[in-house]
C-alpha cells in the first residue's frame, strides 16, 4: 500500500500556536479568578474583569479550543482519507490568519470594543475576519474529504463535517448586526427575540465547537491509543445523527423564566432532557471500546487523559439538562454552579481529549517519543485536581448562593440582603482561584514536556 | 451510500440543523416585539441614555449584571415586578446576561438618587461594604461624543432633538451611565404602584434591650451608614441625630416605602423585623 506523505507542518504550527493561546487563557482565567476576591486587581480602563472576562473565554474557546481542533483535525482528515491535505498554502494562510484573529480579537476586546453577546463578542470587522477564517478551512477539509483515497468516511470525518456547517450557520445568523463606525455596531435583532437568537447560538456553540469536534478527536484516538477497534459504528451513527438534530432546538434553557415565549423554553427543556440519550451514545461507545483494555488505565497515560475526559462529558451531559428543567433552573441559573458546570465541560472534557490528542500526535509531527512518561503522569494529576477543585468549590458556592437568594422569613420578607450573599461567596472563590493555579501548573508541566520531546525526545526508529 | 458522498452528507446534516432552529428560533418572531407585547409607557432611550448604555456595553458590565427579573417569589420581592417581553423592544442588543455576582439592575432606575450612583461608580466599596465591583472613576474623565451619538440614534431610528444632541456637549460618560441605569424599568411606573398604605397603629414590638440595639446598629452600619454618615452626621442623606423626633411609625413607613422624591430607597426587602430593629436603633440614639 503506498504511502502517502503527509502535511504534519500545519499540524504541528496549530499545535503550537493554540497552546499558546491555551496558556494565555489559563493566565487570563486566573487573573480574573484573582479580581473577584481582590478588586484592587482591577485596573482600569484596559484590564477590569469587565473587559478581560470576553478575552478569557475567547482565547480558551477558540485560541486554545478551535486551534487545537484545527490540529487534530488536519491530522486525522489526512490520516483517514489517506491524502495529503487538499492546498499546503491554504492551510498555511489559515494558520497566520487564525493567529492574525486570536490577537486581532484580544487587542480590541481589551480595548473595550465587544457586542456583548456571550462567546460572540467579537465586533463587526473580528466577525468577517473568523467567517473568511472558517470558510478556508471548510474548503480544504471538504476537498480533501472528496478527493480522498480511502472510500469510507469513518465517524470522526461525520462530527468534523457536521461542526463545519453548524458553526457557519450558526457564526453568519448570530452576527446580523448593523455598523455604525470601524468598531460599533448595534444587534439586528432587539429585545427577546435578540436574547432567543443569541442563546440559540451560544448553547449550540457549546454543540458545534465544544462537543462535535472533541468527539471526532475522541473517536479517533480512543481506538488509536488502545488498540482496540470502536466497540459499536452503528452506535456512534445513532449518536451524531440525534445530537446534532436534538441539540438545535435546547438554545433557551439559557432563557428559562424570561420572557421568551413559554413554549419556546418547554421545548428546550424537553429536547434537554432527550439529548442525554446521544451524548451517553458516545460516552457508552468509549467505555464498551475498553472491554478487556481497562487494564490500559494503569498502563497508557493517555488512555487516563481519553477516559476521564469522556467520563466528565457524561456527566456534564447529566448535569446540563438537570440545570434545562425549569424547577432546578429557578434555583441554580445566575448563580455560581454555572461557571463549575462550564470549567467541568472545558478544563475536564474537552482539555483532556485535546491534550492526549497531542501526546498521540507528538512522535508521529517530530519523530521522537514523548520525553517524559512520569511528566504527563504528573500533568494529568495537576489538571484533574485544578479542575476538581474549580468546579466542586463553585457547586457547593452555588448552592449556598441559590439558598440565600431564596431564604423567605415567615413574614413573606428575605432573609438575605445581596450582599450577605455576595459575602458568602468569598472563601468559595479564593479556592477557586487557587485551583485555577494547579491547574496553570499541569499546563506548565505539559508544555514543558512537549518543548524537550522536541529537544532531546528519543528519536523514533521507524518514521511513521 | 450516502454515508460515502460527503456533499450530501452536508446537505443532511445542514436540513438536521435547520429543523430545531426554524421551530425555536425563527418561529418566535412572529409573536415577540409585535403589537401583542407592546407596552406603551415603554420608550427609546434619549441620546445620553444611549451613550450611556454604550458604556456598560464597552465595560462588560453584563458580565456580571443581569437584566431580566424572574417570575419567582423571592426574586419579585428583591427587584420588583418581573420583566416582560415588551420591555426590551428598544434593546439592541439585549443585556440580560448569564450571571448575577451582582445583583439584576432591570429595576434600577430610580431605586437610589443619581449621586448614589456616581459615588459607587467612582468607588464601589464606599456605598457596599465587601462589594468586589471594579472602580469606574475613569469615566468622569471622559466626555461623551455628541456628533458619534447623533448618529447612533440614526442608526437605530430613535427619536431625538437638535437640543438634545447640542446639550450633550460637556456630559462625562459617567453622567451617560447614571443616565442610562435610572432609565432602567423605570418606564412601567412600578415604583409608585409598590407604595404601601401603611393602615391602623404600628407598634414597635422591640424594647431598646441590648440585643436589639446591637443587631440594630449593625443593620444601620451595612444599610444605611453610606448615606446617611457612620456617626449619623449626614452625607449624602440628611442626618439622622434626631430621628427620635420623626417618631417610630414614621420612621417605619419611610423605611418601608422609602422617600422617592427625596431620593430615599425603599428597605421594604429587609422585611418587618429588621426595620424595627434600625428604627429602635435610631430612637435610642440622643439627639
Amino acid at each position: 500500500m503506498d504511502k502517502p506523505s503527509y502535511n504534519y507542518d500545519i499540524v504541528r504550527g496549530f499545535v503550537n500556536w493554540s497552546i499558546l493561546w491555551g496558556v494565555v487563557a489559563v493566565l487570563v482565567g486566573i487573573l480574573i479568578a484573582f479580581q473577584m476576591v481582590l478588586p484592587q486587581l482591577n485596573f482600569p480602563p484596559l484590564f477590569t474583569y469587565g473587559r478581560l472576562r470576553p478575552l478569557h473565554t475567547n482565547a480558551g474557546l477558540f485560541g486554545w479550543g478551535l486551534g487545537s481542533f484545527f490540529a487534530a483535525f488536519y491530522y486525522i482528515t489526512q490520516r483517514l482519507t489517506r491524502q495529503r491535505v487538499w492546498s499546503d498554502r491554504l492551510a498555511r494562510f489559515q494558520l497566520w490568519w487564525f493567529n492574525a484573529t486570536i490577537i486581532a480579537a484580544a487587542v480590541t476586546l481589551v480595548l473595550g470594543y465587544n457586542t456583548s453577546k456571550e462567546y460572540h463578542e467579537l465586533e463587526w470587522p473580528l466577525d468577517i475576519m473568523v467567517v473568511v477564517l472558517w470558510v478556508i478551512f471548510a474548503v480544504n477539509i471538504v476537498m480533501t474529504v472528496v478527493k480522498r483515497r480511502e472510500e469510507q468516511l469513518y465517524v470522526s470525518l461525520w462530527f468534523i463535517l457536521g461542526s463545519l456547517v453548524g458553526v457557519a450557520v450558526l457564526y453568519v445568523v448570530n452576527a446580523a448586526e448593523v455598523p455604525v463606525s470601524l468598531f460599533k455596531s448595534y444587534s439586528a435583532y432587539a429585545g427577546t427575540n435578540d436574547a432567543n437568537v443569541q442563546w440559540w447560538y451560544g448553547h449550540n456553540a457549546v454543540a458545534m465547537v465544544l462537543t462535535l469536534p472533541p468527539l471526532a478527536v475522541f473517536y479517533y484516538f480512543l481506538p488509536k491509543t488502545t488498540g482496540a477497534p470502536l466497540y459499536s459504528h452503528r452506535l456512534s451513527i445513532v449518536s451524531f445523527w440525534s445530537l446534532v438534530f436534538m441539540y438545535l432546538w435546547t438554545g433557551a434553557h439559557h432563557l428559562l423564566w424570561t420572557p421568551v415565549p413559554d413554549w419556546v423554553q418547554t421545548l428546550a427543556m424537553g429536547f434537554s432532557i432527550m439529548l442525554i440519550a446521544p451524548s451517553w451514545g458516545s460516552v457508552i461507545n468509549g467505555y464498551l471500546t475498553m472491554n478487556g483494555q481497562w487494564h490500559q488505565m494503569r498502563t497508557n497515560y493517555l488512555v487516563k487523559f481519553l477516559i476521564l475526559g469522556i467520563t466528565f462529558y457524561g456527566l456534564q451531559t447529566l448535569q446540563g439538562p438537570s440545570q434545562a428543567v425549569r424547577t432546578f433552573s429557578a434555583f441554580i441559573h445566575y448563580t455560581e454552579w454555572v461557571p463549575g458546570h462550564v470549567h467541568m465541560g472545558t478544563m475536564g472534557w474537552v482539555s483532556m481529549v485535546m491534550f492526549a490528542s497531542i501526546y498521540y500526535m507528538l512522535p508521529h509531527l517530530y519523530g521522537r517519543r514523548v520525553y517524559s512518561v512520569p511528566l504527563a503522569n504528573l500533568h494529568f494529576w495537576l489538571v484533574l485536581l485544578g479542575q476538581l477543585g474549580y468546579s466542586v468549590s463553585l457547586w457547593i458556592a452555588g448552592v449556598q448562593q441559590a439558598t440565600m437568594w431564596h431564604a423567605m422569613n415567615p413574614d413573606g420578607s428575605l432573609h438575605y440582603s445581596f450582599m450577605e450573599s455576595v459575602l458568602a461567596m468569598y472563601p468559595y472563590w479564593w479556592v477557586r482561584a487557587f485551583a485555577g493555579v494547579v491547574y496553570l501548573a499541569g499546563v506548565l508541566v505539559f508544555v514543558y514536556n512537549i518543548a524537550m520531546t522536541v529537544r532531546r525526545g528519543e528519536p523514533v526508529a521507524e518514521a511513521v | 451510500m450516502w454515508e460515502r458522498r460527503p456533499i450530501i452528507f452536508l446537505l443532511l446534516a445542514t436540513a438536521a440543523i435547520l429543523v430545531g432552529t426554524i421551530v425555536t428560533m425563527v418561529l418566535p418572531f412572529a409573536w415577540v416585539n409585535t403589537e401583542k407585547d407592546r407596552i406603551e409607557a415603554v420608550a427609546p432611550y434619549d441620546a445620553l441614555q444611549l451613550a450611556g448604555r454604550d458604556v456598560y456595553i464597552r465595560e462588560g458590565c453584563n458580565n456580571c449584571h443581569t437584566q431580566t427579573v424572574r417570575p419567582l417569589v423571592a426574586e419579585v420581592i428583591r427587584y420588583g415586578p418581573y420583566s416582560k417581553s415588551g420591555e426590551f423592544r428598544y434593546d439592541r442588543p439585549h443585556l440580560w446576561g448569564s450571571r448575577r455576582t451582582g445583583p439584576d439592575l432591570a429595576r434600577i432606575g430610580g431605586k437610589y438618587p443619581d449621586s448614589w450612583h456616581y459615588h459607587h461608580l467612582e468607588d464601589p466599596r464606599s456605598m457596599v461594604p465587601g462589594s468586589n465591583m471594579p472602580a469606574y472613576q475613569f469615566l468622569e474623565t471622559r466626555t461623551v461624543d455628541p456628533a458619534f451619538t447623533r448618529k447612533k440614534m440614526d442608526v437605530l431610528g430613535f427619536p431625538y432633538t437638535d437640543e438634545e444632541i447640542a446639550a450633550l456637549d460637556g456630559k462625562t460618560e459617567m453622567d451617560a451611565l447614571v443616565a442610562y441605569l435610572q432609565k432602567l424599568g423605570a418606564d412601567i411606573g412600578w415604583r409608585e404602584h409598590a407604595q404601601v398604605q401603611v393602615i391602623g397603629e404600628l407598634v414597635n414590638p422591640y424594647a431598646p434591650d441590648p440585643d436589639v440595639l446591637s443587631e440594630g446598629a449593625r443593620l444601620y452600619a451595612d444599610n444605611c451608614a453610606q448615606c446617611h454618615g457612620v456617626a449619623l452626621d449626614g452625607d449624602l442623606g440628611p442626618e439622622l441625630t434626631g430621628a427620635r423626633d420623626i417618631g417610630e411609625a414614621e420612621l417605619y413607613r419611610d423605611l418601608w416605602n422609602g422617600i422617592p422624591d427625596g431620593g430615599m430607597p425603599s428597605f421594604s426587602t429587609l422585611g418587618q423585623k429588621k426595620i424595627w430593629k434600625i428604627v429602635t436603633f435610631l430612637m435610642s440614639q440622643e439627639p
